[in-house]
């Protein structure tokens, strides 16, 4: 009986193991895929025998020769652009959208439902519908090419306040209670929001600082119609996209390397510090739809 | 088709089951159309007995109104003023103002403008000074549209603060015949921090999005219906006028000339469609195998395996997605390796340059998407999974289930019930995922047979990448860029209404508070 006991223990254990391993290879292959890509990326942007794109990994000769072009390159207008465009955007847009999404939250008045079933709909037409005028405008107001920078600025924050879904899913789980009590004793609802909602909402702020300052750094599609061949109102994502084309890739495919690298470092480490708000707001965002 | 009540249902097979589930689902198609379509008609039949209780209003306001709320009809504000509200009569007085100023200036010069959009085009004129002929320009239908648009907007606003002053003096006549106090510029204010606040709070995001959102919406809608493009760009070379529905009939026709659109546009929206439905599917599924594994217990170095995989969402897209599509070219460090260990003859052309070889680019994308997708599901994944209570998986353990059985009778439904409506947005989502497929393909490899139709289609193009192609270059044709835009939408909302209908987990929000 007691034989029959350790037998099925030492089964179950056994079996444990075995599978066990077999996630620990799963994962050490995925890790192996999901990080070959980065590691090319950063091996390549030291290779200085040749600029073309090669079918070896580890470069042959080593050098800096790369970030050094980089500097004497138009890669520090770019880079400035974006940076400038990033914090400003990250600071206006998590005001607009914690302002649209606590009201949304919080007050109940006529027009609520119908203005978020309105903005429903809207999200539905495709974005990039609205480029073409949207350029126009800019071009008008004489915001485009080497001015591209607040041009893009302002098209960032305008629509910002369509992108609530997230933090008004937080703030609908802060307990209500919370400003009763609060207004009861005589607060207005301005201060129920600056004393008691957003010190509970640090989680939130921060993930909508965030995004809001990533976001900024892919676009690519927008950014390159409105500095349209100016090199001074490129963002990073348009400047080197360009150093892809055919007819420059052979010149450029360290530089891009070595680029990437300088982009990608402070924006994924920023990110990996802040990985915890990141991940409490995705999540809450998927849960509440 | 026959209902079954739930005892009944239970005594089905598994298999008959699943087909009841599944005839139940497409019969509740048409019933879930039907109501769109009655809530439409519902919403008509209200705007009407709304519009006709504004005007009996109106109508009774004025005839029991006296000398001050009568002349507020004329000058908006000076009831207001004639009662002591100085600060809303003047805000009244001075939009009225406004508008008058702007409407005899240049708005009425766009309203009228509008039906033609622009009368006189570029054109030659003989230029005495120079003694030679010189292009003048004319009128610029752009303007004419975007400004006619606004001008329209602003009317609207006007009708609307118009009807609020009317209130407003109806509402304060019987204050003052009551006997009670109005209130003040000071308690309008203070109402602004407090009772109202959510309009201090909204002004400026709705500004925004009425400005940059709406109007450029409504404008491409518009556009649609007209014939500008790039030669016809309403100022310096030529005018566009309207179009009316022509443009449509040459995008879905299935006659005549048109032919090619509807071809093409069908072939787009199937591969959008597919590439949608596997990118959302494989991401969904393996990004919860992903977070399983990592959260099975005696796994190790959980925080190192996630941070590792989330590097993909923390490096842009652009360079990530841009470097692995070069690394996939012919010459790219994938071929070299294979070619180097010797375990292919001759490079891969992953990317397709030749049409006959459409579906490895098309696979190619799907797997890359999984690559960049994985992450976020694990995220989201990870954080539901540890919500699942655990005696869940103890109970059944002790009733005999293994891993499978606990898999498919309580993680997938618990998952599929919470992130039901999320499902349904990263759908629709990447049906208009512009990054992954023209940073990666960009639209390539060129599909031939739509080589008539504008902007040079690919066969991993989707609605949202061709649209982008078309409107690009000299030739761009925006009107048909509209018009997929506006069927994308069409598509999209069909989906989501039909989708919400049918979705177990339509859940009331004030549930959660």
């Amino acid at each position: 009986m007691n034989e029959t006991i350790e037998k099925r223990s030492m089964g179950l254990k056994a079996s444990r193991t075995l599978s066990n391993t077999i996630i620990y290879i799963i994962l050490i292959v995925m890790s192996v895929i999901w990080l070959f890509p980065f590691i090319c990326i950063v091996l390549q942007s030291f290779r200085i025998e040749s600029t073309w794109n090669v079918n070896y990994v580890v470069p042959k000769q080593w050098g800096w020769d790369n970030y050094k072009a980089l500097w004497t390159s138009d890669f520090k207008t770019w880079y400035l652009n974006t940076f400038i465009i990033a914090l400003i955007v990250a600071v206006i847009q998590t005001v607009i959208v914690l302002c649209m999404s606590y009201t949304l939250s919080r007050f109940r008045f006529k027009l609520r439902n119908g203005l978020m079933r309105f903005m429903l709909i809207l999200g539905m037409f495709p974005g990039m519908l609205t480029m073409i005028i949207l350029y126009r405008v800019l071009k008008d107001l004489g915001m485009t090419q080497s001015n591209a920078v607040p041009g893009l600025i302002l098209v960032y924050i305008a629509s910002s306040g369509m992108g609530y879904y997230v933090s008004k899913g937080f703030f609908d789980t802060i307990p209500k209670s919370l400003d009763e009590a609060a207004r009861v004793d005589g607060a207005t609802r301005a201060q129920v929001l600056n004393k008691i909602i957003l010190p509970l909402a640090k989680p939130i702020v921060i993930y909508t600082i965030l995004t809001a300052f990533m976001g900024p750094w892919g676009d690519f599609v927008f950014a390159r119609y409105v500095s349209f061949g100016t090199s001074s109102g490129m963002n990073v994502a348009v400047g080197m996209w360009n150093w892809l084309t055919p007819d420059m890739i052979n010149q450029r495919y360290t530089m891009f390397c070595a680029g990437g690298v300088i982009v990608a470092i402070p924006v994924a480490i920023l990110f990996m510090c802040l990985q915890k708000y990141y991940v409490e707001g995705v999540t809450g965002g998927a849960v509440k739809g | 088709m026959k209902r079954y009540s739930d005892l009944e249902f239970l005594k089905l097979s598994k298999g008959q089951k699943f087909t009841y589930k599944l005839v139940s689902f497409f019969a509740s198609i048409p019933r879930a159309i039907g109501r769109f379509f009655l809530g439409i008609w519902n919403f008509i039949k209200k705007l009407g007995t709304t519009i006709g209780g504004e005007f009996a209003d109106i109508y009774t306001t004025f005839k029991n109104g006296d000398w001050k709320t009568r002349s507020s009809f004329l000058v908006m504000g000076l009831g207001s003023i004639a009662r002591g509200q100085v600060l809303r009569g003047l805000l009244f007085l001075l939009f009225e103002a406004v508008f008058i100023f702007y409407m005899i200036t240049t708005g009425g010069y766009w309203i009228s403008m509008l039906p033609s959009l622009g009368k006189v085009g570029p054109h030659e004129e003989y230029n005495e000074i120079l003694d030679s002929y010189t292009t003048v320009y004319g009128d610029n239908s752009f303007k004419i549209l975007l400004y006619g648009v606004l001008t329209i907007f602003f009317i609207a606003a006007f009708i609307y603060t118009w009807r609020l002053n009317v209130k407003q003096n109806k509402i304060a006549q019987e204050y003052e015949k009551a006997g009670r106090k109005l209130k003040s510029g000071a308690d309008d204010l203070r109402s602004l921090v407090d009772e109202q606040f959510y309009k201090t709070l909204l002004a400026l995001p709705l500004l925004g999005i009425l400005i940059f959102t709406v109007m450029p919406i409504v404008f491409m809608i518009l556009v649609a219906f007209t014939n500008y493009d790039g030669t016809h760009d309403g100022f310096n070379n030529a005018l566009f006028s309207w179009a009316g529905w022509a443009n449509f009939k040459t995008m879905l026709s299935w006659e005549g000339g048109g032919n090619v659109y509807s071809a093409t546009f069908g072939e787009v929206l199937t591969w959008t469609l597919i590439w949608a439905f596997f990118a959302t599917f494989t991401n969904y599924f393996l990004g919860m195998f992903v977070a399983m594994m990592i959260n099975k217990k005696g796994i190790r170095l959980k925080k190192a395996w996630r941070t590792i995989l989330v590097l993909t969402i923390a490096i842009p897209q652009f360079i990530s997605l841009l470097y692995v599509s070069k690394m996939f070219a012919k010459n790219g460090i994938i071929n070299g390796l294979l070619l180097n260990w010797g375990w292919i003859d001759q490079a891969i052309d992953f990317w397709g340059s030749t049409a006959h070889n459409a579906l490895l680019p098309r696979v190619m994308v799907i797997v890359i998407n999984i690559w960049i997708g994985i992450p976020y599901l694990m995220l989201i994944a990870t954080g539901i999974l540890m919500n699942i209570p655990a005696d869940l998986y103890e109970s059944s353990r002790i009733d005999g289930a293994n891993a499978w059985q606990q898999y498919t009778k309580i993680t997938l439904p618990y998952m599929l019930f919470i992130t039901g409506p999320y499902l349904l947005t990263s759908f629709t989502s990447n049906m208009n995922n512009f990054n992954v497929i023209f940073l990666l393909t960009g639209g390539n490899p060129i599909n031939a047979a739509a080589s008539s139709a504008a902007g040079s289609v690919g066969y991993t193009d989707l609605l949202i990448t061709w649209l982008f192609k078309i409107t690009t270059g000299a030739g761009a044709q925006y009107y048909m860029a509209s018009v997929i835009g506006i069927l994308v939408f069409v598509v999209v909302a069909v989906i989501s209404l039909v989708v919400y209908n049918v979705l177990p987990s339509i859940k009331n929000e004030e549930d959660f508070q």
